[in-house]
Protein backbone atom coordinates (compact mmCIF):
# COMPACT_ATOMS: atom_id res chain seq x y z
CA UNK A 1 0.00 0.00 0.00
CA UNK A 2 2.92 1.80 0.84
CA UNK A 3 4.84 2.18 -2.75
CA UNK A 4 1.99 4.11 -5.09
CA UNK A 5 1.74 6.40 -2.15
CA UNK A 6 5.28 7.63 -2.40
CA UNK A 7 5.24 7.38 -5.96
CA UNK A 8 2.35 9.94 -6.79
CA UNK A 9 4.16 12.13 -3.91
CA UNK A 10 7.27 11.84 -6.41
CA UNK A 11 5.31 12.72 -9.31
CA UNK A 12 3.40 15.23 -7.54
CA UNK A 13 6.72 17.55 -6.58
CA UNK A 14 7.70 16.87 -10.30
CA UNK A 15 4.66 18.36 -11.31
CA UNK A 16 4.55 21.09 -8.59
CA UNK A 17 8.28 22.31 -9.67
CA UNK A 18 6.89 22.43 -13.50
CA UNK A 19 4.03 25.00 -12.30
CA UNK A 20 5.91 27.20 -10.47
CA UNK A 21 8.01 27.93 -13.71
CA UNK A 22 6.21 30.24 -14.87
CA UNK A 23 7.95 30.24 -18.74
CA UNK A 24 7.59 26.75 -19.04
CA UNK A 25 3.70 26.78 -18.12
CA UNK A 26 2.81 29.77 -20.43
CA UNK A 27 4.80 28.06 -23.19
CA UNK A 28 2.61 24.86 -22.35
CA UNK A 29 -0.32 26.91 -22.90
CA UNK A 30 0.15 29.22 -25.73
CA UNK A 31 1.43 25.78 -27.44
CA UNK A 32 -1.80 24.23 -26.48
CA UNK A 33 -3.83 27.20 -28.01
CA UNK A 34 -1.79 27.56 -31.36
CA UNK A 35 -2.08 24.23 -32.12
CA UNK A 36 -5.49 23.84 -31.53
CA UNK A 37 -6.44 27.03 -33.55
CA UNK A 38 -3.96 24.95 -36.16
CA UNK A 39 -6.15 21.77 -36.17
CA UNK A 40 -9.49 23.15 -36.31
CA UNK A 41 -8.58 25.96 -38.98
CA UNK A 42 -10.76 23.94 -41.52
CA UNK A 43 -13.80 24.48 -39.44
CA UNK A 44 -12.36 28.13 -38.11
CA UNK A 45 -10.50 29.96 -40.71
CA UNK A 46 -11.83 32.87 -42.18
CA UNK A 47 -11.16 31.65 -45.58
CA UNK A 48 -10.79 28.83 -47.63
CA UNK A 49 -6.77 28.68 -47.74
CA UNK A 50 -6.38 28.15 -51.30
CA UNK A 51 -8.99 30.24 -52.43
CA UNK A 52 -7.45 33.36 -54.52
CA UNK A 53 -8.92 36.74 -54.81
CA UNK A 54 -6.93 38.42 -57.60
CA UNK A 55 -9.47 41.43 -57.13
CA UNK A 56 -7.22 42.17 -53.89
CA UNK A 57 -4.24 40.75 -54.31
CA UNK A 58 -1.11 41.77 -51.94
CA UNK A 59 -3.46 43.87 -49.81
CA UNK A 60 -2.18 45.37 -46.16
CA UNK A 61 -3.16 43.53 -43.48
CA UNK A 62 -7.24 45.07 -42.68
CA UNK A 63 -10.54 44.24 -40.83
CA UNK A 64 -11.63 41.99 -44.20
CA UNK A 65 -7.96 40.33 -43.85
CA UNK A 66 -6.64 40.63 -40.45
CA UNK A 67 -2.77 39.29 -41.58
CA UNK A 68 -3.30 41.19 -45.34
CA UNK A 69 -3.33 38.76 -48.28
CA UNK A 70 -0.21 36.91 -50.86
CA UNK A 71 0.10 37.96 -54.42
CA UNK A 72 -2.71 35.37 -55.45
CA UNK A 73 -5.11 37.06 -52.73
CA UNK A 74 -5.10 34.48 -50.56
CA UNK A 75 -6.06 35.32 -46.85
CA UNK A 76 -2.67 35.46 -44.70
CA UNK A 77 -4.28 34.44 -41.72
CA UNK A 78 -5.93 31.67 -43.02
CA UNK A 79 -2.81 30.16 -44.82
CA UNK A 80 -0.80 30.64 -41.41
CA UNK A 81 -3.20 28.36 -39.65
CA UNK A 82 -3.25 25.73 -42.46
CA UNK A 83 0.71 26.22 -42.44
CA UNK A 84 0.94 25.77 -38.96
CA UNK A 85 -0.76 22.57 -39.09
CA UNK A 86 1.14 20.91 -41.71
CA UNK A 87 4.42 21.99 -39.71
CA UNK A 88 2.96 20.98 -36.26
CA UNK A 89 2.36 17.44 -37.76
CA UNK A 90 5.73 17.65 -38.98
CA UNK A 91 7.18 17.94 -35.67
CA UNK A 92 5.04 15.41 -34.01
CA UNK A 93 5.05 12.93 -36.54
CA UNK A 94 8.93 13.18 -37.67
CA UNK A 95 9.69 13.21 -33.78
CA UNK A 96 7.63 10.15 -33.52
CA UNK A 97 9.67 8.60 -36.26
CA UNK A 98 12.92 9.53 -34.75
CA UNK A 99 11.72 8.51 -31.13
CA UNK A 100 11.05 5.27 -32.00
CA UNK A 101 14.11 4.26 -33.96
CA UNK A 102 16.28 6.32 -30.76
CA UNK A 103 14.83 4.23 -28.13
CA UNK A 104 15.46 1.33 -30.25
CA UNK A 105 18.76 1.95 -31.04
CA UNK A 106 19.54 3.34 -27.66
CA UNK A 107 18.62 0.21 -25.57
CA UNK A 108 19.82 -2.42 -28.05
CA UNK A 109 23.38 -0.61 -27.60
CA UNK A 110 22.81 -0.83 -23.92
CA UNK A 111 22.01 -4.11 -24.13
CA UNK A 112 24.57 -5.84 -26.40
CA UNK A 113 27.44 -4.08 -24.24
CA UNK A 114 31.08 -4.52 -25.17
CA UNK A 115 32.59 -3.89 -28.12
CA UNK A 116 29.12 -4.09 -30.47
CA UNK A 117 27.82 -1.26 -27.94
CA UNK A 118 31.19 0.84 -28.71
CA UNK A 119 30.87 0.55 -32.60
CA UNK A 120 27.10 1.52 -32.22
CA UNK A 121 27.56 3.68 -30.67
CA UNK A 122 30.93 5.36 -32.36
CA UNK A 123 28.39 5.40 -35.74
CA UNK A 124 26.34 7.15 -34.19
CA UNK A 125 29.78 9.70 -33.22
CA UNK A 126 30.13 9.91 -36.90
CA UNK A 127 26.80 9.85 -38.53
CA UNK A 128 26.11 12.88 -36.20
CA UNK A 129 29.08 14.57 -38.21
CA UNK A 130 27.72 14.05 -41.35
CA UNK A 131 25.96 17.03 -43.32
CA UNK A 132 22.62 15.92 -42.43
CA UNK A 133 20.36 18.34 -44.25
CA UNK A 134 22.02 17.25 -47.73
CA UNK A 135 20.67 13.82 -46.74
CA UNK A 136 17.27 14.87 -46.11
CA UNK A 137 17.01 17.09 -48.99
CA UNK A 138 18.22 14.07 -51.31
CA UNK A 139 15.55 11.70 -49.91
CA UNK A 140 12.70 14.29 -50.85
CA UNK A 141 14.01 14.77 -54.17
CA UNK A 142 14.78 10.85 -54.74
CA UNK A 143 11.51 9.87 -53.05
CA UNK A 144 8.75 12.88 -53.81
CA UNK A 145 7.86 15.56 -52.19
CA UNK A 146 4.94 13.69 -50.33
CA UNK A 147 4.31 14.26 -46.93
CA UNK A 148 4.76 11.05 -46.04
CA UNK A 149 8.57 10.67 -46.95
CA UNK A 150 9.33 14.31 -45.27
CA UNK A 151 7.72 12.92 -42.07
CA UNK A 152 9.96 10.02 -42.61
CA UNK A 153 13.45 11.58 -44.17
CA UNK A 154 13.05 13.94 -41.39
CA UNK A 155 12.56 11.54 -38.44
CA UNK A 156 15.00 9.29 -40.20
CA UNK A 157 18.14 11.80 -39.57
CA UNK A 158 17.10 13.00 -36.03
CA UNK A 159 17.07 10.12 -33.72
CA UNK A 160 21.10 10.73 -32.94
CA UNK A 161 20.65 12.57 -29.77
CA UNK A 162 18.30 10.75 -28.51
CA UNK A 163 19.92 7.41 -29.20
CA UNK A 164 23.06 8.48 -27.04
CA UNK A 165 20.91 9.60 -23.99
CA UNK A 166 18.50 6.77 -24.16
CA UNK A 167 21.85 4.49 -24.28
CA UNK A 168 23.52 5.97 -21.36
CA UNK A 169 20.29 5.54 -19.53
CA UNK A 170 19.35 2.16 -19.57
CA UNK A 171 23.58 1.02 -19.25
CA UNK A 172 22.30 2.72 -15.77
CA UNK A 173 19.44 0.87 -15.13
CA UNK A 174 20.99 -2.63 -16.68
CA UNK A 175 23.56 -1.90 -13.89
CA UNK A 176 20.32 -1.30 -11.04
CA UNK A 177 19.75 -4.01 -8.47
CA UNK A 178 16.10 -3.95 -9.44
CA UNK A 179 16.67 -5.35 -13.32
CA UNK A 180 19.65 -7.67 -11.99
CA UNK A 181 16.90 -8.92 -9.84
CA UNK A 182 14.31 -8.78 -12.36
CA UNK A 183 17.27 -10.62 -14.76
CA UNK A 184 18.07 -13.26 -11.91
CA UNK A 185 14.06 -14.19 -11.18
CA UNK A 186 14.07 -15.11 -15.26
CA UNK A 187 12.69 -11.99 -16.52
CA UNK A 188 12.81 -12.21 -20.38
CA UNK A 189 14.93 -8.84 -22.51
CA UNK A 190 11.40 -8.14 -23.65
CA UNK A 191 9.70 -8.20 -19.96
CA UNK A 192 12.88 -6.17 -18.62
CA UNK A 193 12.42 -3.84 -21.54
CA UNK A 194 8.67 -3.02 -21.16
CA UNK A 195 8.25 -3.51 -17.19
CA UNK A 196 11.48 -1.82 -15.93
CA UNK A 197 13.14 0.12 -19.01
CA UNK A 198 10.53 1.85 -20.28
CA UNK A 199 8.69 3.58 -17.34
CA UNK A 200 11.95 4.37 -15.89
CA UNK A 201 12.55 6.27 -19.34
CA UNK A 202 9.72 7.50 -19.70
CA UNK A 203 10.60 11.05 -17.90
CA UNK A 204 13.38 11.08 -20.38
CA UNK A 205 12.07 10.47 -23.34
CA UNK A 206 9.31 13.11 -22.58
CA UNK A 207 11.72 15.65 -22.31
CA UNK A 208 14.02 14.20 -25.25
CA UNK A 209 10.78 14.39 -27.51
CA UNK A 210 9.60 17.95 -26.22
CA UNK A 211 13.89 19.14 -27.31
CA UNK A 212 13.56 17.52 -30.97
CA UNK A 213 10.06 18.63 -31.79
CA UNK A 214 11.81 22.29 -32.73
CA UNK A 215 14.54 20.48 -34.47
CA UNK A 216 12.68 18.65 -36.64
CA UNK A 217 9.92 21.99 -37.39
CA UNK A 218 13.37 24.00 -38.00
CA UNK A 219 14.55 21.33 -40.79
CA UNK A 220 10.85 20.67 -42.47
CA UNK A 221 11.19 24.56 -42.76
CA UNK A 222 14.85 25.04 -43.99
CA UNK A 223 13.85 22.11 -46.47
CA UNK A 224 10.33 23.64 -47.32
CA UNK A 225 12.43 27.13 -47.97
CA UNK A 226 14.64 26.20 -50.47
CA UNK A 227 11.44 24.98 -52.27
CA UNK A 228 11.57 20.96 -51.80
CA UNK A 229 9.35 20.60 -49.58
CA UNK A 230 6.44 21.21 -49.26
CA UNK A 231 4.06 21.57 -52.59
CA UNK A 232 1.20 24.39 -53.73
CA UNK A 233 -1.33 24.63 -53.09
CA UNK A 234 -0.62 23.51 -49.64
CA UNK A 235 1.75 25.51 -46.94
CA UNK A 236 3.69 25.35 -44.28
CA UNK A 237 5.63 28.04 -41.97
CA UNK A 238 8.79 27.27 -43.82
CA UNK A 239 7.40 28.06 -47.52
CA UNK A 240 5.57 31.06 -46.39
CA UNK A 241 8.40 32.57 -44.95
CA UNK A 242 10.42 31.89 -48.19
CA UNK A 243 7.13 33.18 -50.32
CA UNK A 244 7.51 36.83 -47.57
CA UNK A 245 11.62 36.62 -47.75
CA UNK A 246 11.30 36.87 -51.61
CA UNK A 247 8.67 40.40 -51.75
CA UNK A 248 9.36 41.57 -48.67
CA UNK A 249 10.30 44.89 -50.10
CA UNK A 250 6.77 45.51 -50.94
CA UNK A 251 4.85 43.41 -48.72
CA UNK A 252 7.04 42.56 -45.71
CA UNK A 253 3.46 41.44 -43.63
CA UNK A 254 4.14 37.96 -45.76
CA UNK A 255 6.96 37.72 -44.32
CA UNK A 256 6.70 39.03 -40.38
CA UNK A 257 3.39 37.13 -39.46
CA UNK A 258 5.03 33.51 -40.35
CA UNK A 259 7.99 34.26 -38.68
CA UNK A 260 6.80 35.78 -35.72
CA UNK A 261 4.49 32.81 -35.36
CA UNK A 262 7.46 30.19 -35.86
CA UNK A 263 9.99 31.90 -33.94
CA UNK A 264 7.34 32.25 -30.98
CA UNK A 265 6.82 28.07 -31.75
CA UNK A 266 10.10 27.46 -31.54
CA UNK A 267 10.84 29.65 -28.58
CA UNK A 268 8.08 27.41 -26.22
CA UNK A 269 9.13 24.76 -27.27
CA UNK A 270 12.37 25.09 -25.84
CA UNK A 271 11.14 26.65 -22.61
CA UNK A 272 8.71 23.74 -22.44
CA UNK A 273 11.54 21.34 -22.72
CA UNK A 274 13.78 22.96 -20.33
CA UNK A 275 11.00 23.07 -17.84
CA UNK A 276 10.12 19.35 -18.52
CA UNK A 277 13.65 18.83 -17.79
CA UNK A 278 14.03 20.73 -14.86
CA UNK A 279 10.61 19.49 -12.92
CA UNK A 280 11.69 16.02 -13.80
CA UNK A 281 15.44 14.83 -14.75
CA UNK A 282 16.69 14.81 -10.81
CA UNK A 283 20.57 15.32 -12.20
CA UNK A 284 20.08 18.18 -13.78
CA UNK A 285 18.64 20.61 -10.78
CA UNK A 286 19.87 23.75 -12.14
CA UNK A 287 20.55 26.79 -9.55
CA UNK B 1 50.53 11.22 -34.00
CA UNK B 2 49.11 7.78 -33.76
CA UNK B 3 45.76 8.82 -32.89
CA UNK B 4 45.89 11.34 -36.02
CA UNK B 5 46.48 8.24 -37.79
CA UNK B 6 43.82 6.31 -36.73
CA UNK B 7 41.20 8.58 -36.91
CA UNK B 8 41.98 9.67 -40.92
CA UNK B 9 42.24 5.99 -40.92
CA UNK B 10 38.25 5.70 -39.75
CA UNK B 11 37.58 8.34 -41.71
CA UNK B 12 38.13 5.89 -45.22
CA UNK B 13 35.33 4.00 -44.37
CA UNK B 14 33.18 6.69 -43.52
CA UNK B 15 33.21 8.09 -46.70
CA UNK B 16 33.29 4.97 -48.91
CA UNK B 17 29.68 4.45 -46.74
CA UNK B 18 28.80 8.22 -47.65
CA UNK B 19 29.58 7.60 -51.17
CA UNK B 20 28.23 4.94 -52.21
CA UNK B 21 24.51 5.81 -50.18
CA UNK B 22 24.65 9.46 -51.90
CA UNK B 23 25.72 7.21 -55.47
CA UNK B 24 22.52 5.81 -55.18
CA UNK B 25 20.57 7.78 -53.56
CA UNK B 26 21.46 10.40 -56.50
CA UNK B 27 21.03 7.57 -59.27
CA UNK B 28 17.43 7.32 -57.82
CA UNK B 29 16.62 11.01 -58.26
CA UNK B 30 13.92 10.40 -60.95
CA UNK B 31 14.53 12.20 -64.44
CA UNK B 32 18.00 12.10 -65.85
CA UNK B 33 20.16 15.13 -66.37
CA UNK B 34 19.80 14.68 -70.47
CA UNK B 35 15.76 14.69 -70.02
CA UNK B 36 14.88 18.17 -71.33
CA UNK B 37 11.73 19.90 -72.32
CA UNK B 38 12.68 18.30 -75.53
CA UNK B 39 13.63 15.24 -75.70
CA UNK B 40 17.26 14.32 -77.39
CA UNK B 41 16.69 11.68 -80.14
CA UNK B 42 17.31 8.22 -78.82
CA UNK B 43 20.91 7.64 -80.56
CA UNK B 44 22.07 10.68 -79.16
CA UNK B 45 21.03 9.96 -75.85
CA UNK B 46 22.53 6.69 -75.71
CA UNK B 47 26.10 8.05 -77.05
CA UNK B 48 25.46 11.23 -73.89
CA UNK B 49 25.00 8.24 -71.68
CA UNK B 50 28.11 6.27 -73.21
CA UNK B 51 30.52 8.75 -73.23
CA UNK B 52 29.32 9.54 -69.21
CA UNK B 53 29.46 5.92 -68.80
CA UNK B 54 26.02 5.92 -67.73
CA UNK B 55 24.75 2.97 -69.80
CA UNK B 56 26.99 0.84 -67.65
CA UNK B 57 25.32 -1.25 -64.24
CA UNK B 58 25.37 0.98 -61.21
CA UNK B 59 27.59 -1.11 -59.11
CA UNK B 60 30.36 -0.99 -61.97
CA UNK B 61 29.79 3.13 -61.86
CA UNK B 62 30.20 2.90 -58.15
CA UNK B 63 33.28 0.98 -58.55
CA UNK B 64 35.22 3.24 -61.31
CA UNK B 65 33.56 6.64 -59.31
CA UNK B 66 35.22 5.18 -56.49
CA UNK B 67 38.92 4.65 -58.09
CA UNK B 68 38.63 7.59 -59.74
CA UNK B 69 38.29 9.34 -56.60
CA UNK B 70 41.05 8.00 -55.12
CA UNK B 71 43.21 9.49 -57.79
CA UNK B 72 41.23 13.16 -56.88
CA UNK B 73 39.20 13.06 -59.70
CA UNK B 74 35.56 14.17 -58.91
CA UNK B 75 34.26 12.95 -63.34
CA UNK B 76 32.67 15.56 -65.40
CA UNK B 77 29.99 17.83 -64.95
CA UNK B 78 27.06 17.19 -66.75
CA UNK B 79 25.28 20.16 -67.47
CA UNK B 80 28.51 22.23 -67.23
CA UNK B 81 29.95 20.88 -70.38
CA UNK B 82 33.84 20.76 -70.52
CA UNK B 83 33.69 21.73 -66.91
CA UNK B 84 34.95 18.74 -64.30
CA UNK B 85 32.99 18.37 -61.34
CA UNK B 86 36.34 19.48 -59.37
CA UNK B 87 36.89 22.70 -61.59
CA UNK B 88 33.47 23.29 -60.97
CA UNK B 89 33.64 22.81 -57.11
CA UNK B 90 36.86 24.17 -56.86
CA UNK B 91 35.54 27.69 -58.22
CA UNK B 92 33.13 27.91 -55.83
CA UNK B 93 34.79 26.36 -52.85
CA UNK B 94 36.65 29.46 -51.79
CA UNK B 95 33.35 31.72 -51.42
CA UNK B 96 31.95 29.22 -49.28
CA UNK B 97 35.01 28.62 -47.02
CA UNK B 98 36.22 31.72 -46.12
CA UNK B 99 32.14 32.88 -45.90
CA UNK B 100 31.89 29.76 -43.09
CA UNK B 101 35.32 30.86 -41.47
CA UNK B 102 34.37 34.26 -41.00
CA UNK B 103 30.95 33.32 -39.73
CA UNK B 104 32.18 30.98 -37.43
CA UNK B 105 35.37 33.48 -35.62
CA UNK B 106 31.95 36.05 -35.81
CA UNK B 107 30.38 33.35 -33.60
CA UNK B 108 33.52 32.59 -31.11
CA UNK B 109 34.26 36.03 -31.10
CA UNK B 110 31.65 37.01 -29.55
CA UNK B 111 29.52 33.95 -28.28
CA UNK B 112 32.74 33.23 -25.66
CA UNK B 113 32.65 36.56 -24.36
CA UNK B 114 29.24 37.05 -24.25
CA UNK B 115 29.12 33.47 -22.04
CA UNK B 116 32.27 34.72 -19.96
CA UNK B 117 30.35 37.73 -19.28
CA UNK B 118 27.24 36.19 -17.93
CA UNK B 119 28.54 33.74 -16.24
CA UNK B 120 31.00 35.99 -13.92
CA UNK B 121 27.68 37.88 -12.97
CA UNK B 122 24.91 35.10 -12.48
CA UNK B 123 21.41 36.27 -12.33
CA UNK B 124 22.18 39.93 -12.76
CA UNK B 125 21.24 41.98 -15.83
CA UNK B 126 24.62 40.99 -17.68
CA UNK B 127 23.34 37.54 -17.42
CA UNK B 128 19.77 37.88 -18.18
CA UNK B 129 19.78 40.40 -20.87
CA UNK B 130 22.29 38.62 -23.32
CA UNK B 131 21.00 34.85 -22.56
CA UNK B 132 17.64 36.08 -23.56
CA UNK B 133 19.16 37.38 -26.56
CA UNK B 134 20.52 34.25 -27.00
CA UNK B 135 17.22 32.27 -26.88
CA UNK B 136 15.62 34.53 -29.20
CA UNK B 137 19.05 33.76 -31.42
CA UNK B 138 18.13 29.87 -30.85
CA UNK B 139 14.96 30.03 -31.83
CA UNK B 140 15.21 32.55 -34.84
CA UNK B 141 15.86 30.57 -37.76
CA UNK B 142 18.66 32.16 -40.59
CA UNK B 143 16.33 31.97 -42.89
CA UNK B 144 14.42 34.60 -40.77
CA UNK B 145 17.18 36.44 -39.86
CA UNK B 146 18.81 37.11 -42.61
CA UNK B 147 15.49 38.80 -44.18
CA UNK B 148 15.02 40.73 -41.25
CA UNK B 149 18.54 41.85 -41.14
CA UNK B 150 18.47 42.69 -44.91
CA UNK B 151 14.72 44.69 -44.47
CA UNK B 152 16.45 46.94 -41.82
CA UNK B 153 20.18 47.40 -42.96
CA UNK B 154 19.81 47.91 -46.73
CA UNK B 155 16.41 48.53 -47.52
CA UNK B 156 15.79 50.78 -44.59
CA UNK B 157 18.43 52.18 -43.58
CA UNK B 158 20.47 51.58 -47.17
CA UNK B 159 23.85 50.85 -45.19
CA UNK B 160 24.80 47.40 -46.79
CA UNK B 161 24.11 46.10 -50.02
CA UNK B 162 20.93 43.99 -50.30
CA UNK B 163 22.71 40.50 -52.22
CA UNK B 164 25.66 40.22 -54.48
CA UNK B 165 29.67 39.30 -54.21
CA UNK B 166 32.76 40.83 -54.31
CA UNK B 167 33.97 43.25 -52.37
CA UNK B 168 34.51 42.78 -48.37
CA UNK B 169 31.25 45.04 -47.44
CA UNK B 170 28.97 41.88 -49.17
CA UNK B 171 30.21 39.85 -46.89
CA UNK B 172 28.21 41.94 -43.64
CA UNK B 173 25.51 40.63 -43.80
CA UNK B 174 25.52 36.87 -45.01
CA UNK B 175 28.11 36.46 -42.25
CA UNK B 176 27.02 38.58 -39.26
CA UNK B 177 23.05 36.28 -39.97
CA UNK B 178 25.31 32.97 -39.22
CA UNK B 179 27.52 34.20 -37.33
CA UNK B 180 24.75 35.25 -35.04
CA UNK B 181 22.91 32.13 -35.07
CA UNK B 182 26.15 30.21 -34.90
CA UNK B 183 26.69 32.80 -31.42
CA UNK B 184 23.80 31.90 -29.41
CA UNK B 185 24.36 28.52 -28.75
CA UNK B 186 28.00 28.87 -28.05
CA UNK B 187 27.20 31.67 -25.55
CA UNK B 188 24.78 29.47 -23.88
CA UNK B 189 27.28 26.45 -23.73
CA UNK B 190 30.22 29.35 -22.10
CA UNK B 191 28.22 30.21 -19.93
CA UNK B 192 26.40 26.78 -18.76
CA UNK B 193 30.16 25.08 -18.38
CA UNK B 194 31.61 27.88 -16.49
CA UNK B 195 28.75 28.03 -13.88
CA UNK B 196 30.10 24.09 -13.32
CA UNK B 197 33.05 24.59 -13.90
CA UNK B 198 33.52 27.01 -11.14
CA UNK B 199 32.09 25.33 -8.01
CA UNK B 200 34.44 22.69 -8.70
CA UNK B 201 37.62 21.77 -5.59
CA UNK B 202 40.57 22.52 -8.28
CA UNK B 203 39.13 26.49 -8.52
CA UNK B 204 38.45 26.61 -4.81
CA UNK B 205 42.33 25.63 -4.11
CA UNK B 206 43.24 27.75 -6.47
CA UNK B 207 41.67 31.01 -4.65
CA UNK B 208 42.59 29.15 -1.30
CA UNK B 209 46.18 29.53 -2.48
CA UNK B 210 45.82 32.99 -3.52
CA UNK B 211 46.32 33.01 -7.13
CA UNK B 212 44.59 36.29 -8.36
CA UNK B 213 40.47 36.10 -9.27
CA UNK B 214 41.26 37.28 -13.03
CA UNK B 215 44.03 34.34 -13.38
CA UNK B 216 41.88 31.66 -11.44
CA UNK B 217 39.15 32.84 -13.42
CA UNK B 218 40.77 32.86 -17.20
CA UNK B 219 43.57 30.39 -16.43
CA UNK B 220 42.18 27.81 -14.72
CA UNK B 221 38.08 27.91 -14.99
CA UNK B 222 37.65 29.31 -18.59
CA UNK B 223 40.69 26.95 -19.93
CA UNK B 224 38.19 23.49 -18.46
CA UNK B 225 35.09 24.96 -19.45
CA UNK B 226 35.68 26.07 -22.60
CA UNK B 227 36.21 21.91 -23.65
CA UNK B 228 32.65 21.36 -24.21
CA UNK B 229 32.23 24.82 -26.33
CA UNK B 230 35.12 23.38 -28.64
CA UNK B 231 33.43 19.72 -29.33
CA UNK B 232 30.70 21.97 -30.41
CA UNK B 233 32.44 23.42 -32.91
CA UNK B 234 31.98 20.52 -34.97
CA UNK B 235 28.53 20.27 -34.92
CA UNK B 236 28.29 24.22 -35.22
CA UNK B 237 30.48 24.07 -38.52
CA UNK B 238 27.89 21.43 -40.13
CA UNK B 239 24.97 24.02 -38.56
CA UNK B 240 27.02 26.71 -40.62
CA UNK B 241 27.10 24.34 -43.86
CA UNK B 242 23.07 23.89 -44.11
CA UNK B 243 22.40 27.45 -42.94
CA UNK B 244 24.71 28.58 -46.36
CA UNK B 245 22.17 26.63 -48.46
CA UNK B 246 19.51 29.22 -47.79
CA UNK B 247 22.05 32.21 -47.01
CA UNK B 248 23.57 31.81 -50.60
CA UNK B 249 20.29 31.86 -51.98
CA UNK B 250 19.36 34.78 -50.21
CA UNK B 251 22.11 37.12 -50.11
CA UNK B 252 22.72 36.04 -53.76
CA UNK B 253 26.04 34.57 -53.04
CA UNK B 254 28.33 32.21 -55.49
CA UNK B 255 29.10 29.65 -53.30
CA UNK B 256 29.13 25.45 -52.37
CA UNK B 257 25.85 25.92 -51.21
CA UNK B 258 23.75 27.29 -53.89
CA UNK B 259 26.24 25.08 -56.49
CA UNK B 260 24.42 22.33 -54.58
CA UNK B 261 20.72 23.38 -54.45
CA UNK B 262 21.41 24.12 -58.40
CA UNK B 263 23.03 20.60 -58.34
CA UNK B 264 19.68 18.84 -56.72
CA UNK B 265 17.17 21.21 -58.89
CA UNK B 266 19.09 20.66 -62.76
CA UNK B 267 19.74 16.59 -61.44
CA UNK B 268 23.08 16.87 -62.10
CA UNK B 269 24.09 13.37 -60.44
CA UNK B 270 28.03 13.73 -60.93
CA UNK B 271 27.71 17.25 -59.06
CA UNK B 272 25.73 16.29 -56.19
CA UNK B 273 28.09 13.67 -55.59
CA UNK B 274 30.96 16.19 -55.62
CA UNK B 275 29.59 18.74 -53.55
CA UNK B 276 28.20 16.18 -50.95
CA UNK B 277 31.50 14.49 -50.62
CA UNK B 278 33.64 17.73 -50.42
CA UNK B 279 31.13 18.60 -47.54
CA UNK B 280 31.87 15.37 -45.68
CA UNK B 281 35.36 15.68 -46.24
CA UNK B 282 35.33 19.20 -44.44
CA UNK B 283 33.05 18.40 -41.49
CA UNK B 284 35.39 15.30 -40.88
CA UNK B 285 38.43 16.87 -40.84
CA UNK B 286 36.95 20.09 -38.75
CA UNK B 287 35.59 17.33 -36.50
CA UNK B 288 39.37 15.83 -36.23
CA UNK B 289 40.47 19.59 -35.39
CA UNK B 290 38.00 19.81 -33.04
CA UNK B 291 38.85 16.97 -30.76
CA UNK B 292 42.90 17.50 -31.53
CA UNK B 293 42.22 20.98 -30.14
CA UNK B 294 40.28 19.41 -27.19
CA UNK B 295 43.53 17.25 -26.41
CA UNK B 296 45.88 20.31 -26.23
CA UNK B 297 43.52 22.19 -24.23
CA UNK B 298 43.01 18.64 -21.56
CA UNK B 299 46.10 16.49 -20.59
CA UNK B 300 43.54 14.17 -19.18
CA UNK B 301 41.96 13.49 -23.28
CA UNK B 302 45.35 13.64 -24.61
CA UNK B 303 46.61 10.77 -22.07
CA UNK B 304 43.89 8.30 -22.40
CA UNK B 305 44.83 7.65 -25.88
Amino acid sequence: MSEPVIESLASESGWQRFRRDRAAVWSGWFLVSIAAVCFLSPLIAPYPYMAQDLAHSAAAPSTAHWLGTDLLGRDVLSRLLQGGMISLCVGLIATSVALVVGIFYGVLAAEVGGRAEDALMRFVDIVSTLPLTLIVILCTVVFGQNMPMIFLAVGGVSWLTMARIIRNQTRELKASQFVQAAESLGQSRWGIFCRHYLPNLAGTIAVCATLTVPGVMLLEAFVSFLGLGVKAPMTSWGLMIKEGADIMEECPWLLISPSVVFALTLLSLNFLGDGLRDAFDPRSSRK
Amino acid sequence: MAYVLRRLLEMIPVLLIVVAATFFLAHAVPGGPFDKDRPLPAEVKARLEQYYGLDQPLPVQLGNYVVNLAQGDLGPSIKYPGWSVREVIGSRMGVSASLGLVSLLLAVLIGVPVGVLAASRPNSWLDRVPMGFTLVGICVPSFVLGPILALIFSLGLGWLPPCGWGSAIHYVLPACTLGLITAAPLARLTRGSLMEVRSLDYVRTARAKGVPPLRVWFVHALRNALLPVVTYLGPAAAGLVSGSFVIESLFDVPGMGRLFVTAIINRDVMLILGTTIVYAVALLFLNLAADLANAALNPKVARSR
